[in-house]
């Protein structure tokens, strides 16, 4: 692999991380991540969509008039959305069932058009389904890592795991929306102090 | 970088291009939506016939959706769905879907079981909006199993607060309050079943 697919790849995971240094797609980010299951759902979900979006529209980007370009590519994940959307309906009822209504909200997750606009809508297929993935897998990463703060302190659970008794009385507040902007406002801290040891 | 030559953007080219995106994206939709239809009603109805097989104590043998009475709520602004459950022929169950409009993500539905005797034999949650973490608990264990195997009839049918027999989940009474009011609707959906047979 030569170094600008390399980078093309990696530069979502940690460097430009969707979530922990863009902060693009906020409102899944704190809205579905009271779980860490839920969080890698709502990756997933995203990474799948973002990889469609961007295969599609890096191949038609000749065609697509520059005047219209947003609404077409809006059209395109709004498409794939709901593909998603009923397939996960059909297939994944359960996980389908608790990620509700922030599946739709895919469509305005600001990383997906921001890709298609920055990225797909400027490179080549292959580089775009690099770029996807790196992106898809950082924002991942950060739902991931955030769902799995919030359900330790606001459930004293693992992934669904409870490590605490019955009657212990974890944190609430982290799994309600408040705690969702402070464990964010935490995990940011320590990525950034991280990102500047390294430096 | 690759050039960046489109097409340009003539009022003609605009229109032929939005037309053609919207359509094809039409299509797949068309196509996706017919190939899901299936599973996605297969899939709401094993979890309603899973959630019937729950909450019913006895064994039955019979779709207890094909036989599906509809009623309207004592206030008359819902409808409540009774299946009955039967072995070899005969009923020995009643499962009853209910909701609640006073749960704190606004509507709660319910699949509520009977035993022949009116003893309540459990419910479970089919449809809801709460608080996850919190609200979400009265789907749990421990607080679900208050409703098993009890006679309505012959307790206090509320939350403690309100001077009742029914623990509250910490933290969520009113979510507790709706499974009350549900399960409570499905009672006098069963009392009015059954004195009209």
């Amino acid at each position: 692999m030569d170094k600008t697919s390399y980078e093309n790849l990696t530069r979502g995971l940690i460097r430009e991380n969707p979530t922990f240094v863009m902060l693009l797609g906020m409102c899944p980010t704190l809205g579905v991540t009271t779980s860490a299951s839920n969080g890698v759902g709502m990756g997933l979900a995203t990474l799948f969509v973002l990889i469609l979006s961007n295969i599609a529209i890096s191949a038609v980007k000749r065609i697509i008039p520059d005047m219209v370009r947003i609404p077409c590519y809006i059209v395109i994940i709004a498409s794939f959305v709901t593909v998603v959307d009923l397939l996960m309906a059909a297939y994944l009822p359960a996980l389908h069932a608790r990620l509700g209504i922030f599946i739709p909200l895919i469509v305005v997750n600001c990383i997906i058009l921001g890709r298609a606009e920055a990225f797909a809508s400027k490179n080549n297929i292959y580089q775009s389904v690099l770029d996807a993935v790196g992106m898809g897998l950082g924002f991942t990463l950060g739902l991931t890592s955030l769902g799995i703060v919030r359900e330790i302190l606001g459930a004293g659970s693992i992934f669904g795991w409870s490590f605490l008794g019955e009657n212990a009385d974890p944190v609430l507040l982290f799994i309600m929306p408040p705690g969702a902007f402070m464990a964010l406002a935490g995990l940011i801290m320590l990525v950034n102090k991280l990102r500047r040891a390294k430096q | 970088m690759t050039d960046k030559k489109t097409l340009p953007s003539t009022l003609f080219n605009m229109a032929l291009i939005l037309t053609i995106v919207a359509g094809i994206s039409a299509l797949i939709l068309a196509y996706v939506h017919e190939t899901t239809k299936g599973p996605i009603q297969k899939a709401k109805d094993l979890r309603e016939m899973q959630a019937v097989a729950e909450v019913v104590a006895e064994k039955f043998d019979n779709n207890p959706f094909a036989e599906k009475t509809v009623i309207t709520a004592a206030d008359g602004n819902g409808r409540l769905e009774l299946y009955p459950t039967r072995l070899n022929g005969i009923i020995n169950g009643m499962a009853i879907k209910t909701y609640t409009n006073k749960a704190f993500g606004g509507r709660m539905e319910l699949i509520v079981g009977f035993s022949l005797d009116g003893r309540l034999t459990g419910y479970k949650v089919i449809d809801h909006k709460e608080t996850p973490g919190l609200g979400t608990k009265v789907i749990e264990e421990k607080f679900s199993s208050q409703f098993r195997n009890i006679y309505p009839s012959y307790m206090n049918f509320k939350v403690r607060q309100d001077g009742g027999d029914i623990d509250a989940v910490t933290a969520a009474t009113i979510s507790s309050r709706a499974v009350i009011d549900a399960v409570q609707r499905a009672i006098d959906a069963y009392n009015k079943f059954s004195a009209g047979n």
